[in-house]
This record gives C-alpha cells, sequence and structure tokens, in this order.
C-alpha cells in the first residue's frame, strides 16, 4: 500500500500537517489564545486536593454516603465556578474520593479552604447557662469517675485576686465583643450590643466568684473535691458564655468529648466554641457558648447571600443575606420570641459573633464577621453560602500544591535539559553514520512534532516526569534507528549491495525493535493504570512516545533511505 | 566512525567474575539498605505533611526551627534547599480536619514570625496516611503487574529460558537500584517508582536486543557450542549497545545537570538503572541463558546415565 515513495511521502506530510494544526495555539474558553500544550499542575503551579467525606464513626450507610458525595461534587463544583479558575478538573474517583485539579492558582490556601469549608450555617439562641452551671457539679464527679483523679491533670487554683483579674478581662472582652454587635447599620440587622445587660454581669461575676471561692477555700483537700471542669471555665460576665484559656481547650474538648458527659448536659443545650480568641492579660481565651440545639435557621433557608462589604463605621466586615419565603416565616417566628436574648451565628460549629436580636427579623439580615476577619473572608463566606453546604464535612486525604515560581523553573530547566540533550544525540547520530545520521536527524525531528501534536490532539497533560518520558522515549527512538543502521552495515561487509543491504537491515532489525517497544509500551500503560497525577504524565508521554518513535524509525527513516537509494549515482555506495 | 567492528572480546569466559562483581555490589546495597534501618519513604507512601518555602530574606535554620516547634510540630524535620532562604519543612503526620490541618497551623505560624509576605509557599505534598497506603499498595501492583506481563510477552516471544535469564537479570537491576538509592539517601517516592519500572523497561529492552540476536544466531548455526554463539552475539550487538546506552546517558546527563532540583533524583536513578541495565543484558542474562542451558544438558546427560544403569 505504501511501496511506493510518493505514497509513503504523502502520508508522513499528512501526518506533519494534522500535527501542526494541533500544535496550532487555540482560542480557549476565555477568548485568550492560549498554548495547545495543557502543562500539569507541577509546571505551571496549582494545586490538586483529593476529599473524602469525613464520617470517622462510620454512621453512614452506602447509600448515604453515595449521596452525599454526589451532592458534594455539585456543592465543589458551584463553588468552584464562583471562584472563577480556568480548567478545573473536578472528578470522582472511586466510590468516596472527589479530586479537584485547580491549574495556574495564585493562592492555593484560599481556594483549599473554598473547597473544604462545610459551610453549615445555622442561627441559634444563646442560653442562659444557668441549668448548665447547675449541671456542672454532677459533670465534673463524672470526669472524676471517667479519667479517674490520679489521670487528671492538677489545676492551678485560682488565686484570690482573680475576681480583679476576671474584671479587667471582661472589659477586653467586652470592647472586643461589642464592636461586632454595634454595627448596626442596617435597617434590619441581626445587630446590638453583645450583652451589654448588667443583670447577666452581676450573675456572672456572681457566679464565678462561687465557683473560684468554692476550690479556694477547699484548697487544701483537692481530693475532696475535684473541680476537672469547672476549674476551666471562667465566667465571661455574659450570658450563656464561659471563657477558657487557649491552652486548656484540647483538654476541656477532651472531658466533653466523653460520652457520660455529653449525657449530662441538659436536654436540648449544646456548646459550641467561639471562633475569635480573646485576649485577656498575659493569656489568650476563647468562649465556650450555651446554645439551644434547635437552630431557629440554617443555611438551607438561604435564598442569596452577598455581596460582602465593610461597614464603615466599626471597620468590619458583613455579609448581607436574604431567606427564602419559608425561612422568612420561619425567622420571624423564631426572633419574635427571643427579643432580647443573644442569637449566635454558628458557622461550622464555630459561633461567628451572638448579638442582641433587637426586633424581630424576616427576609433580609446580615452576618457579622469577627473583627479580625478581612473583607476577602467575607466575600469568601457570601460565595460558599450562595453555593450551598455541603451535605457532610469533608477531610481532605491529599494535597499537593506547587507555586507558580517553581513550576515556572522547572518548565524552562526541562526545555533547556530537553533541548541540550536533543542536540548532542544528533550531533553524535551525525558523526557516527554520517548521511543515514542526518536521516537520523530529520526523522528524529518528525518525531519530536509527532509526539507533541500527540500529546496536543489527545489533549494529553506535559508534566515533569512526562518530560523524562519524553527524554527516554527519544532515546528508543535513537535506539531503533541505531539498531538499523547496524544491521546495514553488518549486511554491507558481507557483501550484499546497497539495496539489499538496506531492505535485509530493516527487515532483521524489526523484531528486536518490536520486542523492545512492546515491553516497553506495557510497562508504560500498567503504570498509566495504576498511577496518579505525575506518574500518569509520565505514563502518556511515553505511550505516545513509543508509538510516534516506532513509527518514525519504521517508516520514516525507510521512506528517506527510498529516496537516498533513487538519487544516488547507480552503483554508488551509501555512505552509513 | 566505527566503535567495536569485529570485537571478539570473551564475554562469557570472564562471567564468573561478573557474577562476583554482581555479588558485591547487590551486598553492599543490602548492607547499606540494613545498616539504614530499610529504605526511605518519602509522604507518598508513608502519608505526612512536606512545605516548601522561600523566604525573601536569609532565615537561619534554628530559627524556622524553634518557630515550627513552637506551633507544635516538635517531631518536623528542617531541611535547607541550596542557601539560607529556602527550607524543606517535613512532617510525620497529616491529618485534616476541615480548616485546622497541618498545612495551615504551619503556614499561620510561619506567617506570625516572619510575615504574611516575607515568604513563599513552594511547594506543599501532604498525603493521608490512608491515600499513602493505597498508593503504596498500587506501587508494588504496578511493579509487580508490568513484571508478569512481560514475562508472559518474553515466553510468547521467546523460549521460556530467555525469560528466565531475563527476570534473572531483571531482579539483579532491581536489587542494585534499590541499594543505590539507600546508598545515596534517595527517598522512595511515586516519581522514583516510575524511575524504577523505566529501568526495567530499559533493561528489559537492552535484554531483548542481545537475546534476539542469540535467536537468529541459534538458528543459522546450530553446529556451533552454545557458549560461542552467546558470545558472538554479543559481540555482535556490542556497537548498538554501547551507542545506545550511550545517547541515552546523554540525554540523562542533560536532565541531571540542567533539569532542575525536582529532576535531579529522578535523573539520577535512571542514569544508574541506564549503566547497570547495560552490563546486566551483557554478564548477567546472557550468562544466566547459559546456566540454565548447562544446568539442562547435565540433567539430561544425568537421566541418560540413569536409564542406562537400568
Amino acid at each position: 500500500m505504501f511501496g511506493t515513495v510518493r505514497a509513503r511521502i504523502i502520508l508522513i506530510a499528512v501526518l506533519l500537517l494534522l500535527c501542526g494544526w494541533a500544535l496550532l495555539p487555540k482560542e480557549g474558553p476565555t477568548g485568550e489564545r492560549e498554548s495547545p500544550l495543557k502543562l500539569g499542575l507541577d509546571l505551571q503551579g496549582g494545586m490538586h486536593l483529593a476529599v473524602e467525606i469525613d464520617d470517622p464513626d462510620g454512621t453512614l450507610d452506602a447509600a448515604a454516603k453515595a449521596d452525599a458525595i454526589d451532592r458534594t461534587l455539585t456543592t465543589i463544583r458551584n463553588r468552584i465556578d464562583e471562584f472563577g479558575v480556568r480548567e478545573p478538573t473536578i472528578q470522582r474517583v472511586g466510590d468516596a474520593r472527589i479530586v479537584v485539579e485547580l491549574a495556574g492558582i495564585d493562592d492555593p490556601e484560599r481556594a483549599k479552604s473554598i473547597v473544604e469549608r462545610t459551610a453549615f450555617l445555622e442561627f441559634k439562641i444563646v442560653r442562659g447557662g444557668e441549668e448548665f452551671r447547675r449541671a456542672l457539679p454532677r459533670i465534673d464527679r463524672i470526669i472524676v469517675r471517667e479519667i479517674g483523679a490520679e489521670n487528671l491533670e492538677v489545676v492551678p487554683i485560682l488565686e484570690p485576686e482573680t475576681p480583679t483579674g476576671l474584671q479587667e478581662l471582661l472589659q477586653g472582652a467586652d470592647s472586643a465583643a461589642a464592636e461586632p454587635g454595634a454595627a448596626d447599620a442596617g435597617a434590619d440587622t441581626t445587630t446590638s450590643g453583645t450583652g451589654t445587660d448588667t443583670a447577666a454581669t452581676g450573675a456572672g461575676t456572681d457566679t464565678a466568684a462561687t465557683g473560684a471561692g468554692t476550690d479556694t477555700t477547699t484548697g487544701g483537700e483537692e481530693e475532696q473535691e475535684l473541680r476537672p471542669l469547672t476549674a476551666l471555665l471562667l465566667e465571661s460576665g455574659q450570658v450563656g458564655q464561659f471563657l477558657v484559656r487557649e491552652q486548656d481547650i484540647p483538654t476541656v474538648e477532651r472531658y466533653l468529648a466523653l460520652e457520660a458527659v455529653t449525657d449530662a448536659i441538659p436536654r436540648g443545650a449544646e456548646l459550641k466554641w467561639g471562633v475569635e480568641p480573646i485576649a485577656g492579660g498575659a493569656d489568650s481565651y476563647r468562649t465556650l457558648f450555651v446554645l439551644e440545639d434547635e437552630p431557629l435557621l440554617t443555611g438551607e433557608d438561604l435564598a442569596d447571600a452577598g455581596p460582602a462589604a465593610r461597614d464603615p463605621t466599626f471597620n468590619q466586615p458583613y455579609v448581607p443575606f436574604e431567606t427564602t419565603r419559608r425561612g422568612a416565616r420561619k425567622f420571624e417566628r423564631g426572633t419574635s420570641r427571643h427579643v432580647g436574648d443573644l442569637m449566635a451565628i454558628v458557622l461550622d460549629n464555630k459561633v461567628q459573633s451572638a448579638p442582641v436580636i433587637r426586633q424581630t427579623l424576616g427576609r433580609r439580615a446580615q452576618i457579622e464577621m469577627g473583627t479580625g476577619s478581612s473583607l476577602q473572608e467575607a466575600q469568601d463566606l457570601a460565595l460558599v453560602l450562595r453555593a450551598g453546604a455541603l451535605p457532610q464535612p469533608i477531610r481532605i486525604v491529599e494535597e499537593r500544591s506547587v507555586g507558580p515560581s517553581l513550576g515556572a523553573d522547572s518548565v524552562r530547566q526541562g526545555k533547556m535539559a530537553f533541548a541540550i540533550g536533543i542536540i548532542l544525540v544528533l550531533l553524535l547520530m551525525v558523526a557516527y553514520y554520517r548521511v543515514a545520521g542526518v536521516m537520523a536527524v530529520i526523522a528524529l525531528s518528525f518525531y519530536v512534532v509527532l509526539l507533541l501534536g500527540g500529546l496536543a490532539g489527545l489533549g494529553a497533560t506535559l508534566t515533569l516526569p512526562g518530560i523524562a518520558g519524553i527524554i527516554l522515549s527519544i532515546g528508543m527512538a535513537v535506539d531503533a534507528n541505531v539498531l538499523i543502521f547496524e544491521r546495514i552495515r553488518e549486511e554491507l561487509e558481507a557483501g550484499k549491495t546497497p539495496r539489499t543491504a538496506v531492505d535485509t537491515g530493516f527487515e532483521a532489525a524489526l523484531s528486536a525493535i518490536v520486542d523492545a517497544n512492546l515491553t516497553t509500551l506495557i510497562t508504560a500503560i500498567i503504570l498509566f493504570q495504576f498511577g496518579t497525577g505525575p506518574v500518569r504524565g509520565f505514563a502518556v508521554t511515553l505511550v505516545i512516545g513509543i508509538l510516534a518513535s516506532f513509527f518514525t524509525a519504521i517508516f520514516v527513516t525507510r521512506t528517506l533511505f527510498m529516496i537516498y537509494l533513487d538519487r544516488r549515482a547507480a552503483g554508488a555506495p551509501i555512505k552509513i | 566512525m566505527r566503535l567495536f567492528k569485529d570485537a571478539k572480546y570473551p564475554f562469557m569466559a570472564g562471567r564468573r567474575r561478573a557474577y562476583i562483581a554482581s555479588a558485591v555490589l547487590i551486598g553492599l546495597g543490602i548492607a547499606s539498605i540494613v545498616l539504614h534501618g530499610g529504605l526511605k519513604y518519602g509522604v507518598d507512601f508513608t502519608g505526612g505533611t512536606l512545605v516548601q518555602v522561600e523566604f525573601n530574606e536569609q532565615v537561619d535554620a534554628a530559627n524556622l526551627r524553634s518557630v515550627v516547634e513552637e506551633a507544635g510540630f516538635a517531631g518536623a524535620a528542617i531541611q535547607g534547599f541550596g542557601g539560607d532562604r529556602e527550607y524543606l519543612v517535613r512532617l510525620q503526620t497529616f491529618e485534616e480536619v476541615a480548616g485546622q490541618g497541618e498545612v495551615e497551623r504551619m503556614l499561620a505560624a510561619i506567617s506570625a514570625a516572619f510575615g504574611e509576605d516575607g515568604y513563599t509557599v513552594l511547594r506543599v505534598e501532604a498525603v493521608g496516611p490512608k491515600v499513602g497506603s493505597e498508593l503504596q499498595r498500587k506501587a508494588v501492583l504496578a511493579i509487580l503487574m508490568s513484571f508478569v506481563l512481560t514475562l508472559i510477552y518474553l515466553a510468547f516471544r521467546f523460549e521460556w529460558r530467555f525469560g528466565v535469564a531475563a527476570v534473572v537479570a531483571t531482579i539483579h537491576d532491581i536489587l542494585i537500584t534499590f541499594g543505590f538509592i539507600s546508598l545515596v539517601g534517595i527517598e522512595i517516592t511515586l516519581g522514583t517508582v516510575a524511575a524504577i519500572l523505566t529501568i526495567v523497561g530499559y533493561s528489559l529492552n537492552d535484554t531483548i536486543v542481545v537475546f534476539d540476536r542469540i535467536r537468529e544466531n541459534l538458528r543459522k548455526k546450530r553446529k556451533e557450542p552454545y557458549e560461542t554463539t552467546l558470545n558472538r552475539s554479543i559481540n555482535e550487538t556490542l556497537p548498538r549497545t554501547v551507542l545506545t546506552s550511550g545517547t541515552t546517558l546523554v540525554t540523562l546527563m542533560a536532565l541531571f545537570l540542567f533539569g532542575g532540583s525536582v529532576i535531579r533524583p529522578f535523573a539520577m536513578v535512571l542514569i544508574l538503572g541506564v549503566v547497570i541495565g547495560t552490563y546486566s543484558s551483557i554478564f548477567v542474562a546472557s550468562p544466566a541463558l547459559l546456566e540454565i542451558e548447562e544446568y539442562g544438558r547435565r540433567r539430561a546427560k544425568a537421566q541418560r546415565a540413569h536409564a542406562a544403569e537400568a
């Protein structure tokens, strides 16, 4: 079929044109011209994330998990669409995993937080806390029983001067917490000063005195009355809020995680941490809120959120939102019963702020962010609220990111190594085989075009190991040529005519070339099957490279030889 | 130009010396692995966190260490990366709880100490233990699968003896490569596994070219002693072996010297692999073929003697 030189040249020309077309810059979806070669995350910078549904206790059955994965995939897609990344890859891998690949992003940590955030929003009333306070002695006894007195960390007993210290702290906490609350500029906001309620402060200080006082009086006989939890909770002076030193948080969390303790917490109440640290003297504190466990409203009732803005008076970012009709009715009902109470805005199980409900709230309200938040964080919150919450918290099981600068370095160095390597090989070939060497050079140039065209045409991604794969397959392309040329030399030495020597040379070398290429192809295909990310890129370039090298060595070099043999003066020796 | 024209080196006669050399290399490698307490696996397989940062100004390693340790990462390994501006911080753990993972906490600590804009994150690799063990399983499976499939292919294309000899040579190469990896202190990552598989492919490629010639010569000269045929085949393919290995080494050297820090270990393993693969196709694969043949012949003789006795 391709017996004649003309037919062969036509086929080669067609292939060259196809590759050239595949390598032409294309109009991207954004309208700008893009390089036809897709670069991997390791080359252009970017992030690879693998996430799974977080289900540490195994409470979800298979169907629930599959459903959660589907919904998570949709939500992450929506979020990334809103975030605006060019050509993101968001796909399910296996049954339980979602892989997100974002190329060329500047701030991987921010993108990551947008992906992984559950964005589960709840509005909950802050309880008076009296009930919980009454339950505390019992909880303390349970902790002692469960963990054992000897295993309890020795807690330094509060010094008598604590009340003064607390007073100072309260001032600090007040001013810190008052800012978010006081931002009441919006028409229908949820805000007001946070618990400057004097009655509450009075009660709080009182109880703190009793709580701490008991310990002080029984100072010498701790064993008699161990109060592992109470000792770590400081009264904040605000309704339903305690303060815990940052370094004590893990201990408190450990206590609260005990099953018997969970059971002892008053019915209908739950404990949640505040998101913002509060500075008080040398220590930093975190608020522990006592909340109603039934939310007034959740993120599902939201119709829209944003645009985020910054409060001009208090320089604090907020996210306005709008509820659905049903949500508005729920919100009205809930807030009308609790005017004057504090309402905690709970995002992903952390209390963002807890403003006072001044009046019944309806369709529009806004979420006040903590004082330390940036406008960008508020914008990101609006984004995830619009895109919807994840059905279940997710867990990142793999994260890889490469900064754009490292990627650019790698590309530059890879190109350089590629160029130097190939030029040296070409020089070697020409020096060693002369005219045949020039043919090999032409064939290898064709190989490079075919390889790059193949990569672009198949939409394969070029990774760093992929460049190594290319170099390896160049080695194999050279090897095929060497095998053929050596064989032709042997045949010529055996006294055959040039034409016969070339024919025999190609035929005899074929079996070794086929076997060598096929075994490597097997390895490459297996690598593709089992590999992830970069290794897969290596396998893809290797497969395309092997096919291209096989074709160029067997077909292109042969055609060049045919032309050479035809043009040579009759009977003249061939230069090989 | 013509190298090794009409070469007639007695490769087969010197095979016992080659056995000793191989045994020493493999022994050294195993000793290195044992002395290092096993191979060094990267975060890909063990799970863990790796953060590579570049500071705008010089930062003392001890300073960075104290910052990282104060953030609660006592077991962190800190490795300088050419100069006092680029560092690799490595943790044994990666347990991601939404928004509270190691990466965030570490970057927060670094930001607090050196300023938000005082550094650039070049690279993050964080792999959970589950993914790590999955990748490990996949890598082992990939190596085994490629092994088995190439063997089946060789058994189909050649005789079984060739297949066995090729496997002996390949195992030889893998053992020496692992020894080298341990000796130089390269970590086993996904990239290293790809490199090892490439070496397997390359070594097989080399072996196949020699075997192809042996197969051909065996058909042509049936009377010739087996050893002579093997030796002649190796010598006949010697120019090709040297030229191909040479050109591949040239490209790999370019990769090693100019390819950058990320790809350098990869290139280094491949360079060793090409050298070992070339050596083994001459000094291991073909001798193995000869030993198998002679073993078969001795057994046949013994059986004949046994039959004659009976």
